[in-house]
């Protein structure tokens, strides 16, 4: 976390409450936040329902419950950090989900189903990484464009069908009925994409450059960063995630459809505040947002588990979402 | 044109069944003995009112379709109206948006058509815009999605959402008790929780089981989508070691659901759908997994639907019928699609 302080010049504060704070120990400390926030849902699970939460299949359904919605939030998290805000990550991966399940594309096989869905990803978000960049258009508008667009486009492609991946395919179905060391493939695949993410934010010059444009762009592009290219490469980035997220709900659901990753892009949002990453960008953590997903996926799962319905649960989440910036403001506080 | 028969046949048969159901409020589901009846109704009795009349402009307006059955429901409606020569359909774009859907029936009473199919978003929003119509002299046929007001539609037609849970409960409730299972652990997976027409379907699967003395052990809302489908059916797996019986009220989420069934490798219990699409009546059929029943909300009424506004805005009646017009409402029951019988439902199953 060191970089950030060097890539952020300290004569540039673009947020009176942060400016300059230690970040490091601010991560450290709210992340212990949100481990805490973790262990005592795990202990109301664990009193609630003995018999039921602290089992090794139940942990196992989480983590694969997590898994598609983790993989999008990672790449959200590059492009907050980066200043901006991807609203287009759930139709995306919708859009990606059903053009890899035509008909057409699967009877080329399962690679060419992958294949497809992670290009169609990076392509919807090179299209406003381009717009955003080169086009000079508000990141919320172009991504507001891309959504309503890619969720159209959906639905025009599966002719508003749900299509199912044909069992000469099983290889993606594979992905969620394997399992290796007691766990899916597809929490694999999750795993995998945290811990690249995690290095290419920490340890490469394109993270640092990451929280550089995110912190001050004219700073930024003073101190020589192509912002206009690396801002494009974020938003490539993020959709790269949401086709990589098509074909982890493709698994799971044994289906493409243009219904896929509905509000996926709030969920993602949220996940990624809790995680304390600011919406201003410049700084924040792909473990804060995992660990912030992770907060919600346990509170859905406890819901379901004492029978309590879906309506509770959504009043729970905005609580937990003002509750986590509020936090956020007192740690940024003490913190100056 | 192969179909023709049929679908007449299956009107007539839902008009037959649903003006009993008017007065008896349709306590009957019992799977075997109703299910036969449409396809028993005699497809010649048509008495001349398939012969090209006066012609007539019928005017069209559903949901967008995200879902197999709204999809079905809009194809069905274009297949029924292409049989006539002297039917011209104009269906307005479907729209989700309560607000739009209320402009295009405006445009429909604008261009004066002969009569107005309507499968409102909402009926308690629509209701206004349909009264409208009926005030300006068009007959408004309200396809399921019943309007309030009854001065607001001239026909009503649609399923039995409250009998469907009705048919569920009977299947399950019989099953568990033939097994002599005592205690059942029953889950029910919904649509769309806040929907009349889910509230409607929990109370009649809640009323059949009773019957039998069981209950519902849990149940959750899955919004109607795969997705969600999976993920409700996932953590309820995780908090039931042991079920007996499950209802879930949608074939298109129970898509996922069964995903997710697989997912566990569970299979301890049963699974009962519901809508019947032709993927869960393929799966019924080849009896290899835990879905081993589903009941009925046919899509088929919106062809129905066509066929009642052509003979209204023609003025005539339904001639198998001892009445001079179209009645004003007509229930079509849910019936049970099992294996045995899962063959001649498949025709009328819309693919998801």
């Amino acid at each position: 976390m060191t970089e950030v302080d060097q890539a952020a010049p300290a004569n540039a504060p673009v947020k009176p409450a942060g400016a300059g704070g230690p970040l490091g120990r601010l991560g450290e400390v709210r992340h212990l936040g949100l481990v805490a926030a973790l262990v005592l849902l795990a202990i109301v699970g664990v009193v609630t329902r003995p018999e039921n939460f602290a089992t090794s299949s139940n942990l196992v359904s989480i983590l694969a419950l997590a898994s598609t919605i983790g993989v999008i939030t990672v790449g959200m998290t590059f492009v907050i950090i980066g200043g901006g805000i991807d609203l287009s990550v759930g139709a995306v991966m919708a859009l990606a989900s059903v053009w890899a399940t035509t008909l057409a594309t699967q009877a080329y096989g399962p690679v060419v189903m992958i294949v497809c869905a992670v290009v169609v990803g990076t392509g919807a978000g090179l299209l406003s990484g381009f717009l955003i960049a080169y086009g000079r258009m508000v990141a919320f508008i172009a991504t507001l464009a891309m959504m309503v667009a890619g969720r159209g486009l959906a639905q025009r492609m599966s002719n508003q069908r749900t299509q199912l991946v044909q069992p000469d395919n099983s290889m993606i179905v594979d992905l969620s009925t394997t399992r290796v060391l007691g766990l899916p493939l597809l929490v694999y695949v999750f795993a995998l994409v945290v811990l690249v993410g995690w290095l290419v934010l920490n340890r490469t010059t394109f993270g640092r450059r990451t929280y550089a444009v995110g912190g001050n762009p004219e700073a930024a592009r003073l101190a020589g960063i192509n912002v206009r290219r690396h801002t494009l490469m974020l938003y490539a980035l993020s959709g790269l995630c949401c086709g990589i997220a098509a074909v982890l709900i493709m698994a799971r659901t044994t289906t493409g459809s243009s219904t896929h990753g509905d509000l996926y892009e709030l969920d993602a949002i949220a996940a990624v505040i809790i995680g304390g990453t600011l919406l201003t960008g410049g700084r924040g953590t792909i473990i804060g947002s995992i660990l912030g997903l992770l907060i919600f996926t346990v509170i859905t799962n406890l819901f379901i588990l004492n029978g309590l319905n879906t309506a509770d649960q959504l009043v729970a989440k905005g609580v937990i979402i003002v509750a986590a910036v509020l936090l956020q403001r007192r740690s940024l506080k003490s913190a100056t | 044109m192969t179909q023709h028969p049929g679908r007449r046949g299956f009107l007539f048969g839902g008009a037959v069944i649903g003006a009993g159901a008017l007065i008896t409020a349709c306590t009957s589901n019992e799977p075997a003995a109703q299910a036969s009846a449409p396809a028993a109704a005699p497809a010649a009795a048509a008495g001349g009112n398939d012969t090209p009349g006066d012609k007539v402009v019928i005017g069209f307006s559903a949901p967008a379709a995200d879902h197999g059955w709204i999809a079905a429901i809009s194809k069905n409606a274009a297949d029924a109206a292409k049989q006539y020569s002297d039917v011209e359909l104009k269906a307005v774009e479907p729209t989700n948006d309560i607000n739009q859907q209320i402009s295009a029936v405006e445009s429909l009473i604008q261009a004066k058509v002969n009569a107005l199919v309507i499968l409102p978003n909402d009926g308690q929003q629509l209701n206004q815009v349909a009264r409208q119509a009926m005030d300006a002299g068009i007959p408004v046929i309200n396809l399921d999605r019943v309007f309030p007001d009854k001065l607001s539609y001239r026909t009503w037609i649609g399923g039995d959402n409250y009998g469907m849970g009705v048919a569920a409960g009977n299947y399950i409730g019989k099953t568990l008790k033939d097994k002599g299972v005592a205690d059942p652990v029953i889950l029910e997976i919904q649509g769309i929780a806040t929907l009349p027409l889910t509230q409607d379907r929990s109370k009649g699967f809640a009323d059949a089981l009773k019957t039998f003395g069981f209950k519902v052990t849990a149940q959750q809302d899955a919004k109607f989508t795969v997705e969600s489908g999976t993920q409700v059916a996932s953590n309820l797996l995780q908090a039931h070691k042991k079920i007996d019986a499950i209802w879930n009220h949608d074939d298109d989420q129970g898509i996922g659901v069964l995903a997710a069934i697989k997912e566990a490798g569970r299979s301890e219990f049963f699974m009962v759908g519901g809508a019947g699409s032709a993927n869960a009546m393929r799966d019924i059929q080849a009896d290899s997994g835990v879905l081993k029943a589903t009941v009925t909300y046919s899509p088929t009424m919106a062809a129905s639907a066509i066929k009642l506004a052509r003979l209204i805005a023609q003025g005539k009646g339904m001639s198998d019928l001892l009445e001079q017009q179209v009645p004003q409402s007509i229930t079509l029951t849910s019936e049970t699609v099992v294996k045995d019988n899962a063959d001649k439902y498949l025709p009328t199953g819309f693919e998801s």
